[in-house]
């Protein structure tokens, strides 16, 4: 019918549930919530592959020019004759160890994973609003994904011209095609997911559920939707652009007079290749807040259900993550300070730089005086949560030098940047994913995650990411570059940094070693974990009122909002925590 | 626009024919505007103010925007922000630049 | 519980769940053709002569008026459902998949004639972007007579169970449509004319 929900449909759903076969119920699935696992799940195997590929580079790094062991005679002759690893491998293995962890793996899940299923529970909402195009979103991921993994098994293998993908090289090098071919269809899945939960957020909102009573996680959700509509189609357009001049021998990007291995290149030139840059980061720099607002939201969540305390300036949270997302695309230059850019662009990007601080700057204070005068719970996603604070802001600070066009000048491309972007997202974003996995487990699964193991991963994956990272800085001051297959071993400068190199490395596959913890809490936990009500962690966003795990429908009765989504320990209340669901 | 009224309905009708008909005219005016050989600035901002009020005369009466709810302004006016930011940064951008560019001697064509 | 809105509006936004999905739609692709118009303008100040006089204007005006005619067809589809003139409403969509045909036919002899003098998108910067540009139009304009075809076809059948909802989506195709119209009255100047 039209826009009255039905009371009691839930008994006509389930018997309509029942019917699916096993493809239509959990391979085709259009419920959000199996889809939201489907993403998760093969996120999380696209950022282990990720983790990987980099377990291997970190090999050549810390040797360079020794025999990779183990796997070494398996990689064949083209990547690695005698097991030592071959330059062009290396690269490979660096443009595809960026591309899969942003684009197959932390977007997918923050956004995939952690948006599809929590989102529509969090403003109960029956599902997303367009449930069979949310299916094809993921699909078209997978297709993408697929794609990107079998670059690696043809000639010339994988891409190898960076995750960035600049021309020249990227118009002539090997395995840029198919990496081609893969980002349109990663882009296309982004692009209907995008439309999805947007048109979900501001349609499908339960009864009393107004604007400013929406969690933070779904805030930062429909800023992170928007970003993707809007900036991932000018990089849909390089992309075939670069297409067409790998394919129909176009000069969108080639220069006229390029001369390649002494010969020149029979093309028309006349293109510009910092075209495609200003294409590639009118999206990568909105990417990049796409890869951190998720992971805020979550932060957001856990650190309110944890301190037993409303958060601190919520509007102040609401206004910067919009502010944020709109100056997120007027920033994107800052990348590119080293193109002959003259000085009064150069200002005009400084300057938006600069400003867009603010607003994180903003968030992660509100964030931090939420814990002023909290009764904190040290539980494990507590742990990851409170770990992203200090973490984000190191990553945030060391930005800053990289924003301003006369330190940028030292520090473009060297492992300065490298470790600032990690810092970001490695111990920033993707602890705030482990936060959201250990929260939200017991709502998808109904079973809770063992705590022991759950500190074990959060300790041993704290200290190590800071050893893998923190060094980088020195190296990039040092003035050792980026993606230099020896480790900077050819440049007499990078001397005294080298050691720095093996430190790194240690510390990597220590990182990988504390992982284990955590992939056999994951999946044991799903079959032996204490069984956990509807509301375990006590909390009191609506997600919390559907059965754990929820059913075809996630609601039992219309949902209904009383309240704001932070209303712990409201003073003369029985409990320390009233949820906006209770009437 | 489904609660819209059958005489409603009709009223539009009669403004889509009088659109089109504006639509025919200002596609001639601009071809024949073309032959003018005017200066190169000149020609593109009388081109773009034609397209501008064809598009807009599609937009607002076609696509039934000169009267939609707030939500949908509100998306079309922040991506028309990002849009025009689309158009204008990059190109200044690339003509701010330092240093002498590299001119080939075949512009634009030759080659293949 | 059902997933509301899908036939009638929210109240408080005024919108169907199709309508502002659309609309999100076609604002992304807003910034799709506009990287390629932002690619126009930089490949064209990056050469000191910009070719003239390569393009058919005859076949390129035909051609615009042939698209806004089916913009008018498709406009009309959607009005004479809403006047319950479901003979009408065939005959309108009809027209707009044949007109939209026509404009292919039209845009293949153009790019056969390119071809058989060898200058294809290689050539030029011109060409390759007036390659692109009409190509993913093109495209565009296929993709729109592959969702006519499904609502002249097998679609049709929802005018019977839901003749509201089956009107929704087709003012959302309508929507779609006039947009690549819109897309089309930028490019012929653009390309054909300055």
């Amino acid at each position: 019918m039209d826009n009255v929900t039905t009371h009691g449909s839930v008994a006509h759903d389930h018997a309509h549930h029942d019917e699916l076969g096993f493809w239509r119920k959990y391979v085709f699935s259009v419920d959000h919530k199996v889809i939201g696992i489907q993403y998760a799940v093969t996120s999380l195997l696209f950022l282990l592959f990720g983790f990987a590929l980099m377990m291997v580079m970190r090999w050549q790094l810390a040797y360079p020019g020794r025999a990779i062991p183990l796997i070494g005679p398996w990689l064949g002759q083209d990547r690695a004759p005698m097991g030592i690893m071959l330059p062009e491998f290396y690269n490979q293995l660096g443009a595809m160890h960026g591309t899969i962890m942003i684009f197959l793996g932390v977007v997918p899940l923050a956004v995939g994973g952690f948006g599809n299923f929590v989102m529509p529970l969090q403003i109960g909402a029956p599902d997303m609003a367009f449930p069979k195009l949310n299916m094809v979103s993921y699909w078209v991921y997978v297709i993408g994904g697929v794609t990107m993994l079998a670059s690696f098994f043809q000639m010339g293998g994988a891409a190898q011209s960076g995750w960035t993908s600049y021309p020249p090289l990227a118009d002539i090098a090997p395995g840029q095609t198919m990496w081609l071919i893969g980002m349109v269809f990663l882009i296309t899945s982004s692009l209907l997911g995008s439309v999805n939960f947007i048109v979900t957020i501001v349609q499908l909102r339960a009864k009393g559920l107004t604007w400013m009573r929406l969690p933070f996680f779904v805030w930062a959700q429909l800023v992170t939707a928007f970003l993707l509509l809007l900036a991932f189609p000018p990089l849909e357009a390089a992309g075939v652009l670069q297409l067409m001049d790998r394919l129909a021998g176009t000069s969108f990007f080639l220069p006229s007079g390029l001369v390649v291995s002494g010969k020149a290149l029979p093309v028309s030139g006349g293109g510009n290749p910092v075209l495609w840059q200003h294409l590639f980061w009118f999206l990568a720099h909105p990417e990049v807040y796409v890869l951190i607002l998720p992971g805020m939201g979550i932060v957001a969540e856990v650190i309110a259900n944890n301190t037993r305390k409303p958060l601190w300036g919520y509007k102040a949270l609401v206004y910067s993550a919009a502010f944020l997302g709109f100056m997120s695309f007027i920033v994107w230059a800052h990348h590119m300070f080293m193109t002959g850019m003259g000085t009064t662009m150069s200002a005009f990007f400084q300057t938006t730089t600069m400003i867009i601080s603010i607003p994180s700057v903003v968030i992660l204070t509100a964030l931090l005086l939420s814990l002023w005068g909290a009764s904190i719970r040290f539980t494990t996603p507590m742990l990851f949560a409170l770990a992203f604070l200090p973490m984000f802001a190191i990553g945030g600070l060391t930005g800053l030098p990289l924003g301003l066009a006369p330190s940028d000048i030292h520090l473009h491309d060297t492992y300065y940047v490298i470790g600032h972007f990690h810092y970001v997202v490695a111990p920033g974003t993707i602890f705030a994913l482990f936060a959201g996995i250990y929260y939200w487990f017991p709502k998808a699964t109904g079973k809770k995650m063992n705590d022991m193991l759950g500190q074990i991963h959060f300790w041993g994956s704290f200290v190590c990411m800071n050893v893998v990272f923190m060094p980088m800085f020195i190296q990039g001051l040092g003035g050792m570059n980026r993606r230099m297959y020896d480790g900077g071993m050819q440049y007499a400068h990078n001397a005294t940094l080298l050691k720095w190199n093996v430190v790194i490395s240690l510390a990597a596959w220590g990182l990988a070693v504390f992982q284990i913890p955590f992939i056999i809490n994951f999946f044991a936990s799903i079959r032996g974990g204490k069984a956990a009500e509807g509301n375990p962690w006590e909390a009191t966003t609506l997600e919390w009122l559907a059965p754990s795990p929820p059913g075809h429908g996630n609601f039992l009765t219309e949902p209904v909002v009383y309240r704001g989504p932070y209303e712990y320990s409201v003073p003369g209340a029985a409990k320390d925590f009233t949820p906006q669901f209770e009437a | 626009m489904h609660s819209d009224p059958a005489a409603n309905v009709k009223k539009s009708v009669r403004s889509y024919i009088t659109v089109f008909v504006m639509l025919m005219i200002f596609t001639v005016i601009t071809v024949a505007a073309s032959r003018f050989h005017l200066a190169v600035p000149v020609g593109i901002t009388v081109a773009l103010i034609i397209a501008l009020m064809k598009g807009s005369m599609v937009a607002g009466v076609f696509m039934h925007l000169s009267h939609e709810k707030q939500w949908i302004y509100g998306v079309l006016l922040l991506t028309v922000v990002f849009f025009i930011v689309l158009m204008l940064v990059p190109v200044f951008t690339v003509m701010d630049s330092t240093g002498t560019a590299i001119q080939a001697a075949a512009a634009g064509r030759g080659g293949h | 519980m059902e997933i509301p809105y899908i036939v009638h509006a929210r109240p408080d936004t005024g919108l169907t769940n199709s309508k502002l999905g659309i609309w999100l739609f076609l604002a992304s692709e807003v910034m799709l053709f506009g990287a390629l118009f932002s690619t126009y303008i930089i490949l064209r100040m990056g050469v000191p002569e910009w070719p003239h006089g390569e393009l058919d204007v005859v076949l390129g005006t035909i051609n615009t008026i042939i698209l806004i005619s089916s913009s008018v067809t498709m406009v009309m589809a959607w009005a004479s459902l809403k006047l319950n003139e479901w003979g009408k409403h065939r005959l309108y969509l009809t027209a707009t998949f044949a007109l939209s045909a026509i404009f292919l036919v039209i845009k293949y002899f153009e790019y056969a004639s390119h071809f058989a003098s060898g200058e294809g998108p290689w050539h030029s910067t011109f060409l390759a972007i007036y390659f692109t540009l009409t190509g993913l139009h093109g495209l565009h304009i296929l993709g729109g007579m592959v969702v006519m075809a499904y609502f002249l076809g097998p679609g049709a059948t929802l005018h019977k169970r839901n003749p509201e909802q089956f009107a929704n989506r087709i003012e959302a195709t309508g929507l779609y449509w006039h947009f690549v119209d819109l897309v089309w009255i930028f490019l012929f100047p653009v390309l054909y004319l300055l």
